[in-house]
């Protein structure tokens, strides 16, 4: 910030100096605080306050109703040891790691598809993001129908189709259940991420493409070596924010199976919801969610520096 | 009673004969009998109050019409401005929570099982409203004692509950090989073995489904001698007896239709009334939908308790409905009259009866309501107010108690097993760690 100052102060030895007020007057980063400070209220209390208050709340044994004491540990020591408590983290992860992957992967594939001359290109795109303008409720109550265990459609027509004899236990089975919300996920998650990329193909210069069709680029060469490491960046950003909401997800797995069957979907969003505001232990609650912080960084971190600064994104060799 | 004029003076001293016109009143009598009430009622209502009243949303139609009556009638009585919100069973208590929490937003909150002991240093002390109900109506319950009371403090009214009790189609059971309702543990688990067998399976819920999960897993628990909680809130959940109820549950899931695991508060109501589901347990609302929408499954089906205990004894779980004031609320009286207002006797007979079943009293004069003679299969639901238990069980009820059962874990213990995602030592040890989490 001192770079900005214009105003050098100038030594002198005399009596005159001016005062500290009529120096700050002119000062640029003084102004500049001021002009700082709306946002940075806005960011502390909107922000790095409820964080700041859900970590200490994590170390005190607060209920509903009632202002806790600090317990130091105590609510980490009993989650250490809590099967449940690992069975979310293990849902989670996993819930994370398939559901952004392939979410990566059909959006950037509808991605490519879409930035083509298509016909009706305009109308393609948009319905392409209908399941992410649908709220997120809504959608989950409409897969909770779609899964139901007596009155599911997929079951309904496959039977009437004569391909199976019992409705599919979308939801009471651990796996499937695992399954089906996943898939609910990914249905909702995948626009996002095609459309963002598909902002990102559009940045990438076609005289590129025709330098390399040019030189003999196949497809995939030209794919390789122009499409990916252009796109780079955005896909740091869309995957990381594609992890987060996932990382983060709830309503979804609120709506449909509330963290069951046998808390095979529990993630660590339902089950601290669920202990720290229905059974009223806010402490509890407020640790299982500030556990959900490390994984949080570390996934950022991965996209950060393992996308954004490889050499080759600034064109030399990928070493 | 066609002389009958609603100035204050006849409507006091009409007393207990009074009741059965109320009944019967129209909404002019029945704004006179309100006006008449508040004047004579404890509670005067601030002015210019104004209530905002969450409640469950309703299952039964004409119970929650004849609630709105009730909350008409009191508000052009006294003047109280009332704000009445819906929730869903599961939706109550997390809004009712950051209520408590935040100190503002509601006033009255009629919840689910045990509400108030979730945050009792929230409400205000209910001891004067419950003792004047109670010298009106009959005296409370034992149920009702216990669901309202916490160290002989009243810090809820417990309205009404709900019985979760076995709905059956009787065609199915006579063809299962059992001519009346089976009575024993022995009988009910060979009843739900021979439905399978003919193709018309029973089905009770293991998800988290607050009402339809809690409700008969607790009974299976309690039958066969297993605790969560002994009378000292010691955690005694690991036990042969528990490990005996964990079989027995197996044993009838075995037996269920497929999809148990999954299913919330909603899903067997949706099963039985299309006619694929043969038992379950649940409110009466089965049979109120089904009168009106399948006469058919209507009259084939009927009630029964849930069977007794290895040792006799008749042990359930049955869905209470207590309200709370909260203590923050500004208008403390106009709270408390309209508790009052509402379980007073010319409010709440007509209420129960609107409610064809679904509100069972916790007051003991209400239980002398035609309705629950009239039909015999409403007959079962009369007394669940007394031979209920709260959520627990031998134990006073209490703030941990509350969590324990808001937090599934005994749902969790049994489903873990049935589905066969722990074995009997891990399910009761997991379920053991749990309670002692909460009951640290």
């Amino acid at each position: 910030m001192t770079t900005l100052q214009t105003s050098v102060p100038v030594r002198q030895a005399s009596v005159d100096t001016p005062s500290l007020w009529s120096r700050l007057k002119v000062n640029r980063n003084f102004v500049a605080l001021w002009f700082m400070l709306p946002a940075g209220a806005f960011l502390i209390l909107f922000l790095a306050y409820p964080l700041g208050l859900g970590i200490w709340m994590s170390f005190t044994d607060e209920r509903i109703g009632r202002a806790g004491i600090f317990v130091g540990l105590e609510n980490y020591e009993w989650l250490w040891d809590d099967s449940i408590f690992w069975l979310s983290v293990f849902n989670t992860i996993l819930y994370t790691v398939v559901a952004s992957t392939i979410k990566f992967a059909i959006g950037l594939y509808l991605a490519l598809l879409l930035n083509r001359n298509l016909p009706f290109k305009a109308l393609i795109r948009s319905i392409v993001l209908i399941p992410f303008i649908v709220p997120t409720v809504l959608s989950a109550i409409a897969f909770w129908w779609i899964y139901d265990a007596q009155f599911s459609i997929i079951s309904w027509s496959l039977m009437k189709l004569g391909l199976i004899e019992h409705n599919i236990d979308f939801l009471g089975e651990t796996n499937m259940a695992r399954g089906s919300v996943i898939f609910a996920n990914i249905w909702r998650g995948v626009p996002f991420v095609a459309i963002t990329l598909l902002a990102g193909l559009q940045t990438v210069s076609p005289s590129l493409y025709e330098a390399a069709t040019l030189d003999g680029a196949s497809n995939w060469q030209r794919f390789r070596y122009i499409t990916y490491p252009l796109l780079t960046p955005i896909i740091a950003v869309v995957m990381t924010f594609s992890v987060l909401f996932t990382f983060t997800d709830f309503q979804l797995i609120w709506a449909l199976t509330r963290g069951g069957p046998v808390n095979a979907t529990h993630l660590m969003a339902t089950l601290s919801y669920q202990r720290g505001i229905i059974s009223g232990r806010l402490g509890e609650g407020a640790a299982i969610a500030t556990a959900m912080i490390p994984f949080l960084l570390a996934a950022i971190g991965i996209s950060w520096f393992g996308m954004q600064r490889r050499k080759w994104q600034q064109g030399s060799s990928n070493d | 009673m066609s002389n009958f004029t609603l100035d204050r003076r006849s409507a006091l001293k009409a007393g207990g004969t009074l009741l059965a016109a109320a009944a019967t009143m129209s909404a002019d009598q029945l704004l006179g009998y309100a006006k008449a009430w508040a004047q004579a009622s404890p509670w005067k209502p601030e002015a210019g109050a104004k209530i905002n009243l969450l409640r469950w949303k309703h299952f039964v139609d004409s119970e929650d019409a004849a609630f709105m009556k009730i909350v008409d009638a009191f508000q052009k009585a006294t003047g109280v401005v009332m704000n009445v919100t819906n929730e869903s069973y599961e939706d109550v208590q997390p809004k009712a929570s950051v209520a408590a929490n935040i100190g503002q937003g509601l006033d009255i909150v009629w919840g689910l099982y045990s509400l108030p002991f979730l945050f009792p240093t929230k409400v205000t002390d209910m001891t004067d409203v419950a003792d004047y109900l109670g010298k009106k109506a009959g005296g409370w319950s034992k149920a009702g004692q216990a669901y309202g009371k916490l160290d002989g403090k009243w810090i809820g009214v417990p309205v009404a509950v709900t019985g979760a009790l076995v709905n059956y189609r009787v065609a199915a059971m006579e063809k299962a090989g059992h001519k009346e309702f089976p009575k024993d543990l022995a009988g009910f688990a060979d009843l739900v073995k021979g439905l399978n067998k003919n193709g018309t399976p029973a089905g009770m819920a293991l998800g988290h489904a607050s009402g339809d999960a809690n409700s008969w897993l607790h009974w299976a628990l309690w039958a066969h001698g297993g605790n969560m909680i002994d009378a000292n809130n010691k955690v005694v959940v690991n036990s042969p007896e528990t490990a005996k109820a964990l079989e027995y549950v197996k044993g009838l899931y075995d037996n269920f239709i497929p999809g148990t695991a999954s299913w919330n508060d909603s899903s067997n109501n949706k099963a039985f009334l299309a006619g694929q589901l043969h038992l379950t347990v649940n409110g009466i609302s089965i049979y109120i939908k089904a009168k009106t929408e399948n006469p058919q499954i209507a009259a084939d089906m009927n009630h029964a308790h849930l069977p007794l205990g290895v040792d006799g004894k008749a042990r359930e779980l049955n869905l209470g409905f207590p309200i709370l004031v909260f203590n923050f609320t500004k208008f403390p009286q106009a709270c408390k009259a309209f508790t009052a207002f509402m379980l007073d006797p010319a409010q709440f007979n007509p209420w129960v009866e609107a409610s064809q079943g679904y509100l069972s009293p916790f007051l003991l004069d209400f239980t002398k309501n035609p309705i629950w003679t009239a039909d015999p299969k409403n007959t079962p639901f009369r007394d669940v107010g007394e031979t209920s238990l709260t959520p627990a069980g031998v134990a006073q009820m209490s703030e941990n108690a509350a969590a324990l059962i808001t937090d599934f874990v005994l749902v969790d213990m049994f489903a873990n097993y049935c589905t066969g995602r722990e074995d009997v030592k891990t399910a009761m040890a997991s379920a053991e760690r749990s309670t002692k989490r909460i009951f640290r």
